[in-house]
């Protein structure tokens, strides 16, 4: 291991002491347009909980009317702060419905789930993480939160405007998104996408600010290999993002313009709206150009809201077994194999599309290599755990659900990556389960457990674990028990995003099923109220904390907590890699990175443990 | 003790889950006889052969979860913390690494050449034109529009049969469907043929089958389309050849009958485009393809690039 070099020789810029002294700053400079990376990062929590609230709401609407169609929304669904002009007398209009899983969709993927994986995480961990007084561009990190919200607000104000939201699905396709005829939107399908145009940049902001961060800004001694996995996974994810939010945000330039300019690049010629021909558009464009664009952003799209999961499990899951994580190297390479290889199977989302299917063979391979570099994570995972002290905290129930549920997201994505089996299942509620298995069951649950982790760190206080420990086990129940039978409805041939199953007569038998999913979804959704609820009261009367309560190893623990603005007092130098848990070169069982260790008790130990 | 119960709590649950892989390949075949909450019924013979490759898939996938849950679990509850334990010190293992990067991989990429055939047989082998009934189908906001050649074995002529939703084929013949969208895209889907094909405004996409047993079946729409999405149904019978004939030449005569009082001119020109190739790009040299959308036929030429 590299670290045995580095002890010896003590790096020269440790003594460099924190020079700028921070004048008062306003409640306004401190909590609202702060350039402090922390605050930023906890700002992106709480905006990616209200929409996760928000996402999570309209998913319940959406699970209502599959579960007990046509009846009124109840009380409890807050059925009156739905606009009449969805929903008359309370009763879910086939519009409304594809309004409600277009809307949901988008809040969760780009309001919900990347905030909180990438503006939560990678603003709060990155600077702590690699010994960085904060962001190299505090400003830009600013702007990236700041813009992020007018986004958030111009999507929330479509739900307000003439003919409603958006309802041609998160994916958009066009035709059916670059005619307002065909759908009957307008403003608001507009909205949407100037909305993610704006998202957009403040994405790439974001990303832009991570890079260089970690490239530029890292402490002494903290080589690429010392870094912290979350740091590692979020780096990663911040070059997909840096590549793949222009293509989509061209692609969304394309769509604005056939939608306002009357251009034509995802509109063949000859189109008709209802028998009659189309007005307006001279054609020669081609629909499938939006599918090859779209996705070619999409799939990526998904790494970017899991990598960082995968990380965060990574860090969990050898701080709670105390033990090196199983094949430190392994996990960098695994994930960037999965970066390099997710840049190449976007067609497997286009086999039924009329996409040449000798494409569809050659996609369908890669994405069947892609599954690899994740089953190497699984391993590695477990690998960590084998012979550790595993301790059942919070944050390690969530951190192993991921485990668990990952998995089963992972090899269900197997079927769809088979061309034969995906002609049955492809836009089937199969392909519904699987998404929430890698996005819920993955993503949401790493954020569960990254938030309880660090939320001493960023507060000061612990998370109550008893309301946590409640909070866990009804989720991964409740969410196996919305999420396990859409793959049976899925392979019964329930098709996704149709408004009343009962439609046809070979769907009607599964109503059975669909009750008891929506029953689930609610029991899940209103257990998600126990987390915020413990989040705010744990703000208020949680146990104090101190600098290290989960005696981990890396910088962010060897802080106060909360962090003061810049970080560290003394930049600190690292000595060895981030996971020198139950070391034989310490008596305790953790070895922060910044504690340098005894050269003679260093020799003993040497050949222990290495390989 | 607390250690304990929890541990093995923890046991129960992973172990229920872990065994929801197994019950699920055997259990749900089972249950599915009575309450048909599985596949629907092979109607085609690539249907069976589409549940085959699904099979051996949920097999795999199953005995690797199962593995992956047992293990998960055992080593739950047999590293739980202890009081005064030591974690052993344990960076990882090259060797295993590449055991388990080759073995995954192997087991994956077959599964690929496994479902390459299969997938060549749907989309790619159709059966010969003149081999196969064929059936130009073109969806549009809320219905199927389907036509027939009718008399003179020609599409986009005055004799063509059209029907709206209604699609009769008959038993043990090959079947060629065309399809093109008219306004946006849809999806041709027979649960019981297990497979589904986009319709695409501006291209032309084909898929077939060959029902050997007569019987009624839904087509469902499976590409988001709009608010009457969910409605988007059509109805398809497989007759015997003999009842297709009658039902066939029924709608012929129906259609002469329409067709006898003043002669209706076609509103086509003549040219390349307008008559049966209208719908497929014609073979050969020819510089300009088109398609012909809606039902004024030949009023539209447009290039179709139909990726084929
Ligand atoms: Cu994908
Ligand atoms: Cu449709």
């Amino acid at each position: 291991m590299e670290s045995t070099a580095q002890v010896l020789e003590r790096p020269h810029a440790t003594e460099e002491h924190h020079g700028h002294a921070h004048p008062q700053l306003s409640f306004l400079e401190k909590y609202v347009f702060s350039l402090d990376h922390k605050v930023i990062g906890i700002q992106f929590m709480f905006s990616s909980l209200f929409f996760l609230l928000v996402g999570g709401w309209l998913a319940l609407l959406v699970r209502w009317q599959l579960g007990f169609p046509g009846q009124a929304i109840p009380w409890y669904l807050a059925g009156f702060l739905v606009p009449e002009s969805i929903a008359s007398a309370s009763v879910i209009q086939p519009n409304t419905y594809n309004t409600l899983f277009t809307m949901h969709a988008t809040f969760m993927v780009f309001f919900a789930i990347m905030p909180m994986m990438i503006g939560l995480f990678g603003n709060f961990l990155i600077p702590l993480q690699i010994g960085a007084r904060d962001m190299a561009f505090p400003v830009l990190n600013m702007l990236s939160f700041w813009l992020s919200v007018p986004a958030g607000l111009l999507m929330l104000a479509s739900f307000f405007v003439e003919g409603g939201p958006a309802s041609a699905g998160w994916t958009s396709y066009a035709p059916l998104s670059a005619v307002a005829d065909f759908t009957g939107v307008g403003v608001g399908q507009n909205l949407w996408g100037i909305s993610l145009l704006v998202l957009g940049v403040s994405s790439i902001m974001g990303a832009i600010n991570y890079i260089t961060t970690i490239i530029n800004m890292r402490a002494p001694g903290m080589t690429m290999f010392r870094m912290p996995l979350p740091t590692w996974a979020i780096f990663i994810t911040a070059i997909l993002l840096l590549l793949a939010i222009p293509v989509l945000s061209a692609a969304i330039g394309l769509l604005l313009m056939d939608r306002t300019l009357h251009t034509s690049f995802f509109i063949p010629a000859g189109l008709t709206v209802t028998g009659n021909p189309l007005a307006g558009h001279t054609g020669g464009g081609q629909p499938l150009l939006w599918q090859h664009l779209f996705w070619f952003f999409g799939h990526p799209e998904v790494y970017i809201m899991i990598l960082p999961a995968m990380g965060i499990t990574s860090e969990i899951l050898a701080v709670f077994a105390r033990k090196p994580i199983f094949g430190y190297r392994a996990m960098i390479f695994s994930i960037s194999a999965i970066a390099f290889l997710g840049w190449i199977v976007w067609g497997h989302h286009m086999f039924q599309s009329g996409m040449n299917p000798v494409l569809g063979t050659t996609f369908m391979i890669s994405t069947m290599v892609i599954a690899v570099p994740s089953a190497i994570k699984v391993f590695n995972w477990l690998g960590t755990l084998w012979g550790g002290q595993i301790q059942f905290t919070v944050p390690m129930l969530n951190a192993l659900a991921f485990v668990s549920m990952f998995t089963i997201g992972g090899l269900s994505g197997i079927f769809m990556a088979s061309t034969p089996v995906d002609s049955f299942i492809h836009d089937t509620y199969f392909i519904v389960g699987h998404i929430h298995y890698v996005l819920f069951g993955g993503s949401l649950f790493a954020g569960f457990a990254g938030i309880t982790f660090w939320f001493p760190k960023m507060f000061g206080r612990m998370m109550n674990p008893t309301i946590g420990k409640i909070h866990f086990w009804l989720t991964f129940i409740f969410f196996n028990c919305t999420f396990f039978p859409m793959h049976i409805l899925g392979i019964a041939g329930h098709m996704r995003r149709i408004f009343d199953p009962n439609e046809y007569p070979h769907l009607a038998h599964l109503q059975p099923i669909n009750t008891f999913i929506t029953v689930s979804a609610l029991l899940l959704g209103f257990t998600q109220l126990i987390f915020i609820a413990n989040l705010f009261i744990s703000l208020r009367t949680g146990k104090r904390a101190g600098n290290n309560p989960w005696r981990s190893n890396t910088l962010e623990w060897t802080v106060p907590s909360p962090t003061g603005h810049g970080n560290f007092e003394v930049v600190p130098t690292v000595y060895h890699g981030p996971y020198e848990y139950s070391s034989p070169m310490t008596d305790e069982d953790f070895l922060p990175q910044d504690q340098p260790v005894d050269p003679e008790r260093m020799k003993l130990a040497q050949g222990m443990g290495h390989h | 003790m607390i250690n304990r119960i929890r541990a093995y709590s923890i046991a129960i649950a992973g172990f229920l889950l872990g065994s929801a892989g197994t019950a699920l390949a055997q259990g749900s075949k089972v249950v599915a006889r009575y309450h048909r909450y599985w596949l629907p019924d092979q109607a085609t013979a690539i249907a069976g052969k589409v549940d085959d490759m699904f099979n051996l898939i949920l097999w795999i996938t199953s005995v690797v979860f199962v593995l992956v849950a047992v293990v998960l679990v055992y080593f739950l509850i047999r590293y739980r913390a202890r009081p005064g334990g030591k974690a052993i010190f344990y960076h990882g293992n090259t060797r295993l690494e590449i055991i388990w990067t080759v073995i995954p991989a192997l087991i994956v990429i077959a599964l690929g050449f496994l479902s390459k055939d299969l997938w060549s047989q749907i989309k790619q082998q159709f059966p010969a034109e003149n081999d196969a009934l064929v059936i130009d189908v073109r969806p549009r906001q809320f219905q199927w529009d389907i036509r027939y050649a009718g008399a003179d074995g020609k599409f986009n002529t005055p004799d063509d049969i059209t029907t709206i939703n209604q699609l009769h084929v008959p038993a043990g013949k090959n079947v060629l469907i065309k399809l093109t969208a008219q306004d946006v895209i849809h999806s041709f889907f027979v649960p019981e043929f297990r497979v589904k094909q986009d319709a695409v405004p501006g291209m032309v996409t084909k898929t077939w089958f060959n029902v050997p047993k007569p019987g009624h079946f839904e087509i469902a729409c499976a590409e988001l389309c709009g608010l009457g999405h969910y409605r988007m149904r059509g109805y398809l019978t497989v007759d015997t050849q003999a009842d297709f004939d009658a039902w066939y030449s029924k709608q012929q005569s129906e259609k002469a009958a329409q067709l006898a009082p003043p002669p209706v001119a076609p509103a086509a020109p003549t040219g390349g485009s307008t008559t049966d190739s209208a719908l497929i790009p014609p073979k050969g040299d020819t510089a300009t393809h088109g398609t012909v959308t809606g039902d004024s036929a030949g009023a539209k030429k447009t290039d179709t690039a139909t990726g084929k």
